[in-house]
């Protein structure tokens, strides 16, 4: 089809023997990612000093000590021992012999958490379909062998990019002032963050597909949507349904923390126990998001081993 | 004048390559035509740009007096499903079963959501295994395309190209990837479509041997041009050495030796 590019048609212009030509080229290669990777190192070290002193990490700050007096000291130093103060603070005073009231008293909202936790995962649910649907619709658009056209690619990528690069704390907020407090707004703005966050993926799994398939399609009369749905969709799907299940996982992390500004789920009651400084409250609300995404995250990474498995045993 | 398909002063650059350099063919209906040359002599590219796969820099398509080089959207769909087009590495969807491979034949004819539903009828479906039938392919039919041999992918593809009731079958080195007695049974299967069909067959390929064994008709490309156009008796091995020089008539003999398909005659059984 094409014709054979000349070779030889660059000619060096001294002509050594070939081994001191490569002991040259060698050495030169050498000296040059010596050189690379010491620039590199003083460019890597500088960035750390800098964002580690913006960050405060050499601060020298007033603390109290143990007899009452003030003094200065280093702030790392001075504040690690208060995060175990934290944590003491949280977990409850329990007994063996009261263990069942104790427990009692410590989950003493247990009702309402429970609904807040089904409210929690509904909406990490809803907005897991939303982001697949649209993402799944936008990933064919926006991957660079695929879009029917330069300006497609560009109007979705960029759609894709601002979905995904606002935060969904900043979208849920939005959302609370159009749909006002409740789910509703955390399901948009999660559903929303995820249409970007997985078309992007989507998009690079459809970047790296045989194209044969899809000019097979396209030879016998089909339309750009039959060869993606039978030529590229078939390829990507294992990935999707990975990617899914990951994603899935993900929001509901999300979920869980997006009430902190009313957008519905566990969230709003984390703020109202740390507004109100019930410490007990927040340990109880993080064992019980801590044991419901490690059961999700253990029951999805089975099913995507699963899906993976199919697909390696087929 | 019906079912003529003719190539007039056709040429297709790619940057400063010429693949195909003004090319003037008729195809008269029914011919059993086969395309000869090294790689990169613009076999390839002119097959594609028969069906429209690639646009040309200059020239004109005709089939049956209709310009195909101006067909757009829906009509440039309807040309390429009337001429089919068999690949070399196939192009079947290796996760999706034979049958619906075959029924992508059918995919110009549907519209967007029986399309995208994958919703074929029965008559479809009835012509589907005919087709596999006629290739021997019955029992796989449910079975991945990805797990056939090739030999098999590539008559899947003949099946797929049948359903599409074409006018023209475009064969782009169906054999070039397969054992001898893989090539032989898809070239007894384009033969035998060519007679039973009355289908015209336009095929690449890289060995005389098959070229003088199957075709009517024999076209020659170098760089781009066609260097010879005749019978399969006019391409002697001194005409042959006069286009490509002894190097190249050796080169295509060699080649004879790994992938030629020898008519045998019989038609579809053996291994």
């Amino acid at each position: 089809m094409t014709a054979t590019a000349g070779i030889g048609d660059r000619v060096p212009q001294v002509t050594l023997d070939p081994i001191s030509q490569f002991e040259s080229d060698y050495a030169r290669k050498r000296r040059r990612s010596r050189m690379g990777w010491l620039i590199g190192t003083v460019l890597f070290a500088l960035a750390f000093a800098l964002t580690s002193w913006m960050g405060d990490f050499f601060k020298v700050t007033q603390v109290t000590l143990p007899d009452g007096s003030r003094d200065w000291r280093w702030i790392i130093p001075a504040g690690i021992p208060r995060l175990g103060e934290y944590i003491s603070k949280t977990i409850p005073d329990l007994h063996w012999d009261t263990l069942g009231t104790d427990l009692e008293n410590w989950f003493w909202r247990w009702k309402v958490w429970l609904r807040l936790l089904l409210e929690t995962i509904l909406i990490a649910f809803l907005a897991t379909v939303i982001g697949v649907v649209g993402g799944f619709l936008l990933s064919f658009p926006a991957a660079r062998n695929l879009t029917p056209n330069a300006w497609v690619l560009w109007i979705t990528r960029r759609y894709l990019e601002i979905a995904r690069t606002v935060p969904e704390l900043v979208w849920a907020l939005i959302f609370v002032f159009c749909f006002s407090v409740g789910p509703l707004a955390g399901v948009a703005a999660i559903g929303l963050h995820a249409t970007g966050a997985l078309g992007k993926l989507y998009s690079e799994v459809n970047e790296n597909i045989d194209m044969r398939p899809l000019e097979g399609v396209k030879a016998a009369g089909g339309t750009w949507f039959d060869q993606i749905r039978y030529g590229a969709v078939p390829q990507v799907l294992p990935n999707i349904i990975s990617y899914t299940l990951l994603r899935f996982e993900i929001n509901v992390r999300s979920s869980s923390i997006i009430g902190y500004v009313g957008a519905g789920g566990l969230g709003q009651e984390i703020r109202t126990a740390m507004s109100f400084q019930e410490y007990q409250d927040l340990s109880a609300l993080f064992i019980i998001i801590f044991v419901t995404v490690m059961i999700i995250d253990y029951g999805s990474e089975k099913l995507r081993h699963r899906v993976i498995g199919l697909e390696a045993h087929s | 004048m019906t079912g003529n398909l003719i190539l007039a002063d056709v040429t297709r650059q790619f940057g400063e390559t010429t693949a195909v350099d003004r090319v003037n063919l008729s195809i008269a209906p029914g011919q059993f035509v086969g395309v000869i040359g090294r790689s990169g002599a613009g076999k390839s590219t002119m097959l594609r740009l028969i069906n429209r796969l690639v646009d040309p820099t200059a020239g004109s398509i005709s089939f049956d007096g209709v310009e195909v080089t101006a067909l757009r959207g829906k009509a440039l769909r309807a040309w390429r499903r009337d001429c089919a087009m068999i690949f070399q590495q196939f192009n079947l969807v290796d996760r999706l079963d034979v049958l619906t491979n075959v029924l992508i034949g059918r995919l110009a004819e549907h519209g967007f959501l029986s399309s995208m539903a994958m919703r074929f009828t029965d008559a479809e479906r009835t012509m589907a295994i005919q087709a596999l039938d006629r290739l021997d392919l019955v029992p796989q039919a449910l079975q991945r395309a990805g797990t056939l041999s090739g030999g098999q992918q590539q008559r899947v593809a003949i099946a797929k190209a049948l359903l599409q009731k074409p006018r023209i079958m475009l064969a782009d080195e169906p054999i070039a990837s397969l054992d001898p007695a893989n090539a032989t049974r898809v070239m007894d299967g384009l033969k035998q479509i060519n007679t039973e069909d009355k289908l015209t067959v336009l095929v690449n390929l890289h060995t005389l041997d098959t070229a003088r064994a199957y075709c009517d008709r024999i076209v020659a490309m170098r760089a781009g041009r066609v260097m010879f156009d005749g019978t399969a008796s006019q391409l002697t091995d001194e005409v042959v050495r006069d286009i490509y020089g002894l190097e190249g008539l050796a080169e295509f003999n060699e080649a004879v030796t790994s992938t030629a398909a020898r008519r045998t005659g019989r038609v579809w059984e053996d291994a």
